[in-house]
């Protein structure tokens, strides 16, 4: 497991799931479909990505889609590492 | 006209797929009153049966009450049938103004607001009242009125596990450099029928400069020593910035809602709030039964203190049945079976058994927490009680459910 998809699951868990919630977080888990991560706490998981990553995920690429599993919130992490990497 | 194949198909696809998900939901025609006996036609076009309703917000029973029904008479002939305006044009009577004031009386706030309904005021107050500026911070478990309301507005949305203070705290903390930062809560719980933990909520307001929203729809008229809400409860009548709440539960069960606090929110709201602008208010009929129930349940708390004695009662009869129920103090007792499927098929059993209570399961409440939800009334007697577990202990009996812990229900299901 690499670095950030470690610190991604991590904070989903710690985030998301309340005490006593056993459901394991692979990294194929429905967050959003799943119910784990509604719409709203969305924003505090974009905030956190941000904030941990120096990134800028515009709000158009922050989709339900995009954030539904951690192994694609990894891809859209470094989609975004990338871009500002080339536009540096 | 231009309804083609296409789109009817395309609709009826979409049902289908309600249905295969097990989410379709029925309506049961009810050939009376509301009240704690009633008659139900289910399904629709079968023999009407006559049951105990063990699931409706009629927490004082006042829904049909006769003193309530003579005064929404009284108010009919009086101001009319309806109002053919919204409030602005010339659509507000004497006795809107006199209901909003009652209002503000008995929850202990500065101003009230009328609104068609309480999920109206939950969707017009945080467009009106908060910008890009503002963060919203909610309870991951308030109402979808609540959700649909902070939708609309621009501020930032955060939430807080449920009644997490730890959690509430960190994300106040995160969000102070924000204009204003407003903590959003329901009193009581409408799924888990628990309550907010209103006076740490507002100690931490106080100490992160935060407003505090309140819905207290499952509480207005019956939680707190003299049914002001939870905000009596917990101690902090007066430190509550915003309430909303509802006419169409506990009083008089109508429709209806407002938005109750601070002047100047009040105000923003009758200039700002799209729902108050642009929709009649509550119909004259109403607002005379609305006033009515506030005169009868400030004359005396003996409603409430019969329906906190009821919603004991039931309690202890479910856990010495061996239930799984959610522990509590509210008239929300939900009965915890965790399966979907179960409990679609526990309700229908009950049904038969002369019992009326739904069985909720995903999306309104979360996959894996599927129940039936119980809701205690005033109107109910001892002897509507002690039918209704009898009921429930035969068909809990028959599904094997009795005894079990969350563990046990899980694993017989399947899960």
């Amino acid at each position: 497991m690499d670095e950030i998809t470690k610190l991604v699951r991590d904070y989903v868990i710690r985030e998301y799931l309340e005490e006593g919630d056993e459901r394991e977080i692979t990294e194929t888990t429905p967050l959003i479909s799943g119910g784990i991560v509604d719409s709203f706490s969305m924003v505090s998981l974009k905030r956190f990505l941000e904030k941990k990553c120096n990134i800028q995920i515009p709000d158009a690429s922050a989709t339900p889609d995009a954030f539904d599993t951690v192994q694609k919130i990894v891809a859209l992490v470094h989609k975004f590492q990338k871009a500002q990497t080339v536009a540096v | 006209m231009a309804f083609i194949d296409a789109f009817r198909n395309r609709y009826q696809a979409e049902i289908d797929g309600i249905k295969a998900a097990g989410l379709f939901k029925e309506e049961r025609y009810i050939h009376s009153p509301q009240r704690s006996e009633i008659e139900v036609e289910f399904p629709i076009g079968s023999k009407i049966k006559k049951c105990i309703n063990i699931c409706a917000n009629n927490y004082l029973g006042l829904s049909s009450h006769p003193e309530v029904i003579a005064a929404a008479h009284a108010g009919l002939d009086s101001r009319g049938y309806g109002m053919s305006s919204v409030r602005f044009i010339c659509g507000t009577q004497d006795i809107h103004r006199e209901l909003e004031n009652r209002l503000t009386e008995f929850l202990g706030t500065e101003d009230t607001l009328l609104f068609p309904s309480c999920m109206d005021a939950n969707g017009g107050f945080f467009e009106a009242c908060l910008n890009e500026q503002d963060v919203m911070i909610a309870d991951r478990l308030v109402h979808a009125s609540i959700v649909d309301g902070m939708r609309l507005c621009k501020a930032m949305q955060d939430t807080f596990k449920h009644s997490d203070m730890g959690h509430l705290e960190e994300k106040l903390q995160e969000h102070m450099d924000k204009r204003s930062r407003m903590i959003i809560t329901d009193g009581v719980f409408s799924m888990d029928g628990d309550m907010a933990k209103l006076d740490e909520i507002v100690e931490l307001a106080e100490k992160y400069d935060a407003m505090v929203f309140l819905d207290d729809s499952h509480a207005s008229g019956f939680i707190g020593r003299t049914g002001r809400g939870t905000h009596e409860h917990c101690g902090v009548l007066g430190k509550i910035d915003v309430i909303t709440t509802t006419l169409g539960k506990a009083l008089g069960g109508a429709s209806g809602g407002c938005v109750s606090g601070r002047r100047e929110l009040v105000e923003m709201c009758r200039q700002r709030a799209r729902p108050f602008l642009f929709s009649n208010s509550v119909a004259p009929v109403i607002v005379a039964g609305a006033l009515k129930v506030l005169e009868l349940i400030t004359a005396t708390t003996e409603r409430r203190d019969k329906l906190e004695w009821n919603a004991k009662y039931w309690r202890g009869l479910l856990k010495d049945a061996g239930f799984d129920i959610k522990e509590g103090e509210s008239p929300i007792v939900p009965v915890m079976l965790y399966d979907a499927k179960l409990a679609q098929d526990f309700a229908r059993d009950l049904f038969a058994e002369g019992v009326y209570a739904i069985g909720f399961f995903f999306p309104v409440v979360p996959k894996g927490q599927a129940r039936i939800r119980t809701q205690l009334s005033a109107a109910h007697e001892k002897h509507h009680l002690d039918f209704a577990i009898e009921a429930f202990k035969r068909v809990g009996e028959k599904h094997g459910v009795l005894g079990l812990g969350k563990k046990e229900l899980l694993a017989r299901a399947g899960a």
